[in-house]
């Protein structure tokens, strides 16, 4: 019974969170903490700010530590399946169709059309991180940061994961 | 001579110079590449599924070419008019269109397991974890970053609007999702879905038809 209220829970979140895992936090919340009363509310957002602050996609790290606290390994994975099944089932379905039909004009139309709205969007989202970046340490490290990152990436084309890392250990000890 | 070159390919691959194209891998070689291309991507993504789409890009298209440029930002387009979180949705079809089946349990495992667990263990562990400011400031370190790998693919977007739908109608629809997107605040989702509408049921110019 319990595992079946947990697959609720997380389902609800997973097919109504437009916009990926961020965007189904407050419905994520709104489950556990109003619906289910597995958590209080500082419980969840002390949960959230470790989830934020360690690496990997948001909703999945919040499905299975609550689905762990609420019914053990099991539970966790529950929530895990109820978080990412419904939407990968749609998106293969979709994009198997699509696959089918690739050679017809329309459908190599499809991906030139969106190309111009993706950039948009991943324009939106630098923006986000760049705000999200000067909000927590301010313009000149920000800014000194990406300069150095921008070098590293593009110029000397080191692979992310040393980037990231050297990022790691400046923000571990500096920020 | 024929020796001599196939000595020559064989020392190529020890030292990983030339690599098998993905498509020739043998099934453990690709599941291995699939797990390490996601285990890598969820591992490294510090602020949530989005930022793991530039690293995805980088591990998939540049590192294994498991896919073209092409056919990832598809699989980024249809996911980001679906709902749920865009790094599952990702590793999961991706997965499932190089390595089938088992190609997609095993991206998702890679990609969401190894944080999962960590959570669990970080959480469980130690009841007393509200001091983590270390973790805190190697986030804040990593967030501007990730904005230079997304601002990069951003400006990659842009020059392939213009290549492949010229500098007018790539204008147009971008100036469009400009003003729907973010002035109007329309969700991405939609104006996804109505640009790929309009892609599937504008006339076909004769030109575009021979090709």
């Amino acid at each position: 019974m319990v595992y079946f209220q947990i697959f609720l829970a997380f389902f609800y979140p997973g097919i109504l969170g437009y916009g990926g895992g961020p965007a189904s936090i407050p419905l994520i919340e709104h489950e556990v903490v109003d619906k289910y009363d597995w958590m209080t509310t500082s419980e969840f957002s002390e949960v959230l700010a470790l989830g934020n602050a360690l690496p990997g996609p948001i909703a999945t790290k919040m499905a299975g530590f609550i689905g762990y606290e609420v019914a053990g390994i099991p539970g966790a994975l529950v929530a895990l399946l109820a978080t990412v099944g419904p939407s990968l089932v749609l998106m293969l379905i979709l994009l198997n169709i699509l696959y089918r039909y690739r050679n017809s004009p329309r459908v190599k139309r499809l991906s030139n059309f969106v190309l111009p709205a993706i950039a948009i969007l991943l324009a939106d989202m630098t923006f986000d991180f760049f705000n999200t970046s000067y909000n927590a340490i301010g313009l000149i490290t920000t800014v000194l940061l990406i300069v150095g990152a921008y070098f590293a990436l593009e110029k000397y084309k080191l692979h992310p994961a040393f980037v990231i890392m050297a990022g790691l250990v400046i923000g571990g000890f500096f920020l | 001579m024929a020796v001599r070159i196939q000595e020559e390919m064989v020392w190529q691959l020890v030292t990983k110079k030339i690599s098998i194209p993905f498509e020739q891998k043998g099934l453990i070689h690709k599941q291995k590449d699939i797990f390490i291309a996601f285990f890598r991507s969820g591992i490294l993504g510090f602020g949530g599924g989005p930022s793991t789409i530039p690293l995805v890009k980088k591990e998939v298209v540049d590192i294994f070419k498991m896919m073209n440029d092409e056919e990832f930002s598809d699989v980024l387009s249809i996911g980001n008019t679906l709902p749920g979180p865009i790094a599952t949705k990702m590793a999961g079809y991706i997965g499932y269109r190089v390595g089938g089946w088992l190609g997609l349990i095993n991206a998702l495992i890679a990609t969401v397991l190894p944080t999962v667990v960590m959570m669990i263990i970080l959480l469980a562990s130690l009841n007393e974890f509200k001091d983590f400011d270390f973790v805190k400031g190697m986030t804040n370190g990593v967030v501007p970053i990730v904005a230079v790998m997304l601002g990069v693919l951003t400006w990659d977007f842009l020059k392939k609007s213009k290549k492949i739908l010229g500098w007018k109608i790539g204008s147009i629809i971008l100036i469009a999702s400009f003003v729907a997107m973010i002035l109007l605040g329309i969700h991405p989702g939609i104006v996804i879905a109505v640009l790929l509408v309009l892609a599937l049921s504008l006339p076909i110019k004769k030109k575009e038809e021979k090709e």
